[in-house]
């Protein structure tokens, strides 16, 4: 069987499971395919190929025992940020060069034993201070669809991973933005859960009152596959969810009537490029022809929360990254890049004596501001939809232009991010010049099965649209 | 907004050359200038805001449970010494 990597993780489960292919065979083709493509675009830091091999062996004797397990035998690939047992993380930075964890995060040891096969650690910015790629230290990912763009980040990795086939499914962790805006940029489906619904413990630390890892996938099916694997509490992370984890697949079903989505104008920001626009008013009056009732809605203007976002993910990186003395693990401080050197920098001085009411305690104000204004406007609508960037992806080198590059590009995320908010991204079609465009879906906290339901509802009516069968050209 | 780059920097262990300095310094201010629209903000009556999700008093029992073993958690050290980190002095005679 050809391009067995092409698979979602549900097609490949039936393939598995109907004895139509083998997980190595499966594993495979993953495998060369990043052989084949991988010098185009950068997308992993890291390949297990004997790990992997090992793996889908032991998964096809689990699966010729009639084992079954959700995620048995399929190959899946992880941002560089979540630590691996026995596999080198480095978070894309060369401080971590040589860091081989002696356990696994939460996250992958649920990927392990739902039968996942781990086939490498995909490139980010370093740290995930970043929206780019561009500030990893083992170079930028290139977005699949265009090799002179940016996949966006700072999952870029492991969107790009998902867009080229290079994996059927990948794991990214989003602080604001880091899985929408890649998945935008790439043209795949990103989801970021509500903070403390999937684990944290395991993550090399960025924002820690934001982190919020979650799936990169082909479908909004797999999406609540992989998320029902991962979701729910966990000791080892007091800030996850005591509340149950629904049944994501379950649940899924393609039904949006009477269903009220919120659209504002205020993410119609400035600047927004035309054809995002019209992309995205069109998705809006689809979903409306499928029954939703459209509502507008006035939001907090998004571009404070650009404000809110540096101050409190700066504060929160200077003191996450104090950690890093090259004592017990990696290399020292002077191995730190300039974007990581600003972040810790601006987080200290914000932190700093004198300087703690002005910003810090001033972002956290304004952040309840903008938590209060998502909860009124829920009060008003099930869901809220908006374009997920304002921007295509952008050609390679722009993110050196600003210091801001990030936040500017991640304007629309952000908002939601620091309310600690679900939300997902799903590609809507393709520019003119070829590149894919994205839609947000905005729900309450813990309310991933009804941003699914929508994602999904749209995704299945818009199947025999012609877009849908374009793969990047590599 | 002027910021002591050197300062911050020492309060952050961060070893910078004085090109360096000069460098974040501009960039630095940029950043604390984009983010002065903050203060059009009227927060007043606000609270600032402590976890989002609302959760209060997490506990568990502390528990003696399995963990890494002592090997495993000095593996990835540069200087061991009897089952231990070694570090440079930070305590002298005086």
């Amino acid at each position: 069987m050809n391009n067995l990597n092409n698979l979602t993780a549900k097609q490949a489960r039936e393939g598995l499971k109907e004895k139509k292919f083998s997980s190595l065979e499966l594993t495979k083709a993953c495998l060369e395919r990043i052989k084949k493509t991988d010098n185009k675009l950068n997308s992993f830091v890291t390949v297990g190929e004997e790990e992997a091999f090992e793996n889908a062996r032991r998964s096809d004797n689990l699966i010729s025992g009639k084992e079954d397990k959700p995620l048995l035998g399929i190959p899946i690939a992880v941002k560089d940020n979540f630590s691996t047992k026995g596999i080198r993380t480095t978070a894309s930075s060369k401080v971590l060069d040589n860091y081989i964890p002696p356990f696994d995060s939460t996250v992958v040891r649920k990927l392990k034993e739902a039968g996942a096969v781990i086939i490498g650690k995909t490139n980010m910015d370093a740290w995930a201070h970043g929206s780019s790629t561009e500030t990893s230290d083992y170079g930028t990912t290139k977005n699949p669809w265009n090799t002179q763009r940016l996949p966006g980040g700072s999952s870029g990795g492991s969107a790009a991973a998902v867009a080229a086939d290079q994996c059927v499914v990948a794991i990214g962790s989003e602080t604001a933005g880091s899985i929408r805006q890649p998945a935008s940029w790439c043209g795949v489906v990103g989801l970021k859960p509500t903070y403390g619904r999937v684990s944290r413990y395991g993550v090399v630390a960025m924002g820690s009152s934001l982190d919020s890892p979650g799936p990169i996938t082909k479908t909004v099916e797999d999406s609540s596959l992989i998320l029902k694997v991962l979701a729910g509490k966990d000791d080892l992370d007091a800030t996850t969810s005591p509340l149950p984890a629904g049944d994501y697949t379950e649940s899924l079903m393609a039904n949006i009537k009477n269903l009220k989505i919120g659209v504002s104008s205020e993410y119609f920001i400035e600047g927004i490029d035309k054809e995002v626009e019209s992309a995205i008013k069109k998705a809006i009056k689809k979903l409306e022809g499928l029954g939703a009732r459209i509502e507008n809605i006035k939001l907090f203007d998004p571009n404070y929360a650009i404000d809110v976002y540096t101050i409190i993910q700066r504060s929160e990186v200077s003191s996450n990254l104090a950690r890093y003395d090259a004592i017990r693990y990696g290399f020292g401080r002077d191995r730190f890049g300039d974007e990581a050197k600003r972040r810790i920098m601006l987080g200290t001085y914000a932190l700093s004596s004198g300087y703690y009411d002005q910003y810090y305690k001033k972002a956290q104000k304004v952040r309840t501001i903008i938590i209060d204004d998502f909860k009124k406007a829920f009060d008003k609508v099930d869901v809220i939809v908006a374009p997920t960037s304002p921007s295509l992806a952008l050609p390679i080198g722009a993110s050196k232009e600003s210091t801001m590059f990030g936040e500017l590009s991640d304007v629309l995320v952000e908002p939601s991010s620091i309310a600690g908010l679900s939300g997902i991204n799903i590609p809507v079609g393709f520019s003119r010049s070829n590149l894919p465009i994205g839609m947000q879906i905005i729900g309450p906290q813990f309310a991933e099965e009804i941003v699914l339901q929508t994602a999904f509802t749209y995704e299945q009516e818009t199947l025999s649209e012609a877009w849908r069968n374009l793969k990047p050209k590599l | 907004m002027k910021i002591n780059v050197r300062r911050v920097a020492k309060l952050a262990n961060l070893p910078l050359s004085s090109e360096e300095e000069k460098k974040f310094e501009k960039q630095l201010e940029e950043t604390l200038e984009y983010i002065e629209s903050l203060n059009e903000i009227d927060t007043s009556k606000t609270l600032p805001a402590d976890n989002v999700t609302s959760l209060q008093n997490i506990t568990r029992e502390d528990e003696v449970k399995p963990s890494l073993s002592q090997e495993e958690a000095l593996k990835n050290a540069k200087s061991v010494y009897k089952g231990f980190f070694r570090v440079k002095g930070i305590l002298r005679n005086e």
